[in-house]
């Protein structure tokens, strides 16, 4: 920066870049005006006494969309607050995060909405938030879709468990499909997964911990797919692992269902043999699986069968995740990780990756009037800049969380967000918060 | 030898080592006053987060007899409130400065993260489904009385060894001493996976009862029927359990294990239990014996020790 | 003794060189028939006394003492009993301690006289430690020691009574006791 006047809303240019949105990648300057919206783009911009994001040897990409951001606010929040969880989003270059419902209380009602969204307003980069589908994420009698959808909330699920009930999750779908909302579901079927705190294998049978069968996942994903089917409503798959799954999320696109699913960065990092420390910073729900199945989350990736990358950033204390794998809570956190993983991990092209992380979670959440790009003038100004070289050591007690239960302590990764700009304003500059 | 946590950590050499150790301790429990100094000073706590009176009576039992102090921390499940914190426990009794920890917990992999929160040795004295390496030193060692070497010994393990810490321990104790080890059970209480398992599998006991030295009989727990894995005990014990017609097809010498405690009328019935296949006297007495080598071997060995080269010398004649 | 310490255990590994021959096979056949003597002379005859061998060394020695005696007083059988000290040293957890071989004390002490015997005294340490264990098999009326070769460098106050040897040494020297004789030498890694 060349000015120090950074921290209020004024025009920004970012200089030396490659513009890369869905559109394509190009070299070009980025010029951000006073009310938040992209100025101008174009090869060179000459910033006239306006201060300059160095972004030599940077991507400019439109900032990231996490559709799955468990902020724990309200009632966890010595695990992660709405600040915390937005702190962690623009230091891993997301500007939108959409929170999932699974706190105490549960989203479920307007009045929940409302203290989330409220929240949010503070926070650093923009909060949208899911509805429970139930009461009570209790899995019994829809919640109030439409009073929610009111208040601006798009998708819906019961995330940390999946709906069980067949016919009640039929007549949510057709609920919903008048409201315009989409239906986002957490695949396992309680009766197969109880009792289990990893994939069921190999692993878990040598460990001696009890395992999750992935069929858990894939009957709820077939059986999803067929309401879907005879209700015409749109359906989200979150966080995918297995290898079946992948399967027949692929062969319904292409019979031209209305669905849309997203995958983990830790589910096409790593696998249950990770449990073997017996740490229960691996643990997570649906759990890490196997060779094939990362194998198959990262085609799924690759061909478009999968649509986004998700964090299911999911802090949790230390007290909790020292206690032993069977009864830790599962979940990992990954907004900060999340970018390097993509970049290390997934042979994809950096248009693709803008794709997964940004364009389409953004359409999926209903949120593309202000996220997911395209880098055009008149766009608001949710950018976010990074190296896509720079190697570092991913260390725990570095994170911006409340939490420290990030599963890659000590892994070396690749490419490191170093500007954030949300409504144009540079809320994280050279990887140092800005609030 | 810094901790036990994993059988499979032991190598064939190992085990002879524990083995010819175990000897030693034997003969000392034979004595009129069976105690040695060996461990004099020396403080072992027995941590036992899940109620195992034999498992700890052993332990303490073969810490004594070396002369070491004992103490107990036994907690009641009923009374530790799930999701109080091992490590405060252990950063507590590490404090008060302990050489080694027997460790017992309902949950796989404590007895490994505990190694993470102290620098004292620790024994896995049991954790949930995973490991009792003792209990298969134990029991190998007991073999190794009767047959001597255990290569080429055909053992079969029947019952529960999906849930069982003793199989999955026995397994690889038995295999790595080169027996051939056949698992005998339903699918339904076998692991999900046995991928990397040296082991051969049946459901058929009788096809296979005429050929083995050894048939080690693991519990059966009743809460298991409400978990569909078996339709009843009855069945359950028609199908896997040892009774005389069983017993007399059995091979001359052959050997009849049981971790206990036996359900009598399960895996056995109640009038086999006197035969004289049965080991179980011996796995006891045993179990005293290998344990005083495991925690001599940890605490009094001292093979991991440097002294200076002169030091040595003199000690040596 | 400790052989198999210096070949389990790395930093202490070495092999013994011989330098000098101290004292041939028939110098050591000598010695025992001497002592053997010597423990019949003291004890009167040879009643109630019971030879304990230290393992290793000590059990080839106590059982030449033994074959001695029995053929010096015709008719008599002497009872060799062998004791493994690993567990009652005091240098335990200050090097690596590995139990020998069994021990075998066949019958209570109580009211008898163990002669402990060993191949080499040095520090006097396992001598304590021997008899620490032998309290453990009864209250002996006498315990006495033979040894075939005494090096000095005592660090306990403990003296033979029955020597085949007494052998000036460096402390830095290694004595070795074998079948062919007594080597004096060092161990070379």
């Amino acid at each position: 920066m060349t000015n120090t006047e950074t921290t209020t809303r004024g025009a920004v240019v970012i200089r030396g870049g490659l513009v890369v949105d869905r559109t394509g990648e190009r070299r070009a300057d980025v010029a951000v005006s006073a009310d938040g919206c992209i100025a101008e783009v174009a090869a060179e911009i000459d910033p006239h006494g306006a201060p300059v994001l160095d972004a030599a040897g940077c991507v400019v990409a439109p900032g990231f969309v996490d559709l799955h951001t468990h902020l724990r606010q309200p009632g966890k929040e010595e695990a992660e607050t709405i600040e915390s969880g937005a702190w962690c989003a623009v230091t891993g270059g997301y500007t939108a995060v959409v929170a999932m419902p699974n706190t105490t209380p549960p989203i479920d009602s307007a009045a929940v909405v409302r203290e989330v969204l409220e929240l949010g307003r503070a926070a650093l980069c923009d909060v949208y938030t899911t509805g429970a589908i139930t009461e009570g994420r209790a899995g019994e009698r829809l919640a109030p879709l439409a009073e929610m959808a009111d208040l601006g909330v798009r998708m819906f699920t019961d995330d940390g468990t999946g709906v069980q009930d067949d016919r009640l999750m039929r007549r949510a779908f057709e609920y919903a499909r008048g409201l315009g909302v989409t239906l986002a579901q957490h695949c396992e079927v309680d009766a197969l997964a109880a009792g289990g705190h990893m994939h069921e294998g190999e692993w878990s049978a040598r460990l001696g911990i009890p395992g999750q069968p992935a069929e858990s996942e894939d009957l709820m994903v077939a059986r999803d797919l067929l309401l879907a089917e005879r209700t015409g409503a749109p359906a989200h798959f979150q966080h995918l692992s297995t290898a079946r799954s992948v399967a027949m999320v692929r062969e319904a696109k292409a019979r031209g269902l209305a669905v849309t699913a997203e995958a983990t960065t830790h589910h096409f990092t790593l696998t249950h043999a990770a449990c073997a420390s017996y740490d229960p910073v691996f643990k997570v729900n649906p759990p890490l699986r196997t060779d094939e199945d990362v194998a198959a989350v990262r085609a799924g990736l690759a061909d478009g069968t999968i649509d986004v990358i998700a964090t299911d950033h999911a802090p949790h204390t230390q007290e909790s995740k020292e206690l032993p794998f069977d009864q830790a809570p599962p979940g990992m956190l990954g907004l900060e990780t999340a970018l390097a993983l993509a970049l290390t991990e997934l042979d994809l092209p950096l248009v693709r990756l803008v794709e997964l992380l940004s364009s389409r979670p953004a359409e999926i959440g209903r949120m593309a009037d202000r996220h997911g790009g395209p880098i055009a003038a008149g766009r608001p100004a949710n950018l976010c800049v990074f190296d896509p070289q720079t190697r570092w050591t991913v260390e725990p007690a570095k994170s911006r969380s409340r939490s420290r239960n990030i599963p890659y302590a000590g892994r070396e990764v690749r490419g490191r967000v170093r500007h954030t700009l949300v409504d144009g304003r540079p809320v994280l500059v050279d990887g140092e918060l800005r609030p | 030898m810094k901790h036990l946590l994993s059988v499979a950590d032991l190598d064939a050499d190992d085990f002879e080592e524990l083995f010819r150790l175990s000897d030693s301790f034997a003969e000392v429990s034979a004595r009129r006053i069976p105690k040695v100094p060996a461990l004099r000073g020396r403080t072992v706590v027995s941590l036992f987060f899940e109620d195992s009176t034999r498992t700890r009576l052993s332990f303490e039992t073969a810490a004594k007899r070396l002369g070491a102090d004992t103490m107990t921390f036994s907690v009641a499940s009923s009374s530790m409130r799930k999701g109080e914190s091992v490590r405060d426990t252990i950063e507590t009794i590490d404090a008060m400065g302990v050489d080694a920890m027997v460790v017992r917990h309902g949950s796989a992999g404590v007895p490994q993260r505990i190694t993470d929160w102290t620098d004292v040795s620790v024994v896995n004295a049991g954790d949930g489904w995973h490991e009792h390496p003792t209990q298969a030193l134990l029991d190998a060692y007991t073999l190794r009385g009767r047959f001597g070497s255990l290569a080429g010994r055909r053992v079969a393990i029947v019952g529960d060894i999906a849930h069982s810490r003793v199989a999955r321990s026995n397994v690889v104790a038995f295999s790595t001493l080169g027996a051939e080890v056949i698992l005998v059970a339903p699918a339904t209480l076998l692991p999900p996976s046995l991928d990397g398992w040296p082991v051969k599998v049946t459901e058929d006991l009788d096809g296979v009862i005429d050929s083995v030295d050894v048939l080690y009989l693991l519990r059966m727990q009743r809460e298991r029927m409400t978990e569909h894995l078996v339709p009843s005990l009855r069945e359950y014990s028609r199908r896997f359990g040892l009774d005389h017609a069983r017993a007399d097809r059995l091979r001359d010498g052959a050997v009849v294990l049981h971790p206990g405690p036996m359900n009598r009328g399960v895996e056995i019935a109640g009038d086999v239990v006197d035969r004289a296949e049965l080991a179980v006297v011996d796995q006891v007495r045993n179990g005293v014996a290998v344990r005083m080598a495991v925690l001599w071997s940890m605490l009094g060995a001292g093979t991991d020790l440097v002294a200076e080269p002169d030091e040595q010398q003199g000690a040596q004649q | 003794m400790a052989e198999r310490e210096r070949r389990l255990t790395p930093p202490f590994g070495g092999v013994f060189v011989a330098r000098t021959r101290v004292m041939t096979s028939d110098d050591t056949e000598r010695a025992v028939w001497r002592m053997a003597h010597e423990i019949l002379e003291r004890n009167h005859g040879i009643d109630d006394v019971l030879l304990v061998g230290l393992q290793t060394g000590g059990v080839p020695l106590a059982r030449n003492l033994a074959d001695a005696l029995e053929r010096i007083e015709e008719g008599a059988s002497v009872v060799v009993g062998t004791l493994d000290v690993a567990f009652y040293r005091d240098d335990i957890g200050l090097r690596p301690v590995l139990p020998e071989a069994t021990t075998d004390i066949p019958y209570d002490l109580t009211g008898r006289t163990v002669v402990l015997v060993d191949d080499v005294l040095f520090t006097g340490r396992t001598i304590r430690a021997a008899l620490d264990a032998l309290t453990d098999f009864g209250r002996p009326r006498a315990v006495q020691l033979a040894v075939m070769v005494d090096r000095g460098h005592r660090e306990l106050p403990i003296r033979p009574d029955y020597v085949g040897k007494n052998l000036p040494t460096r402390r830095d020297e290694v004595v070795n006791v074998g079948p062919d004789g007594v080597d004096l030498g060092e161990m070379v890694k």
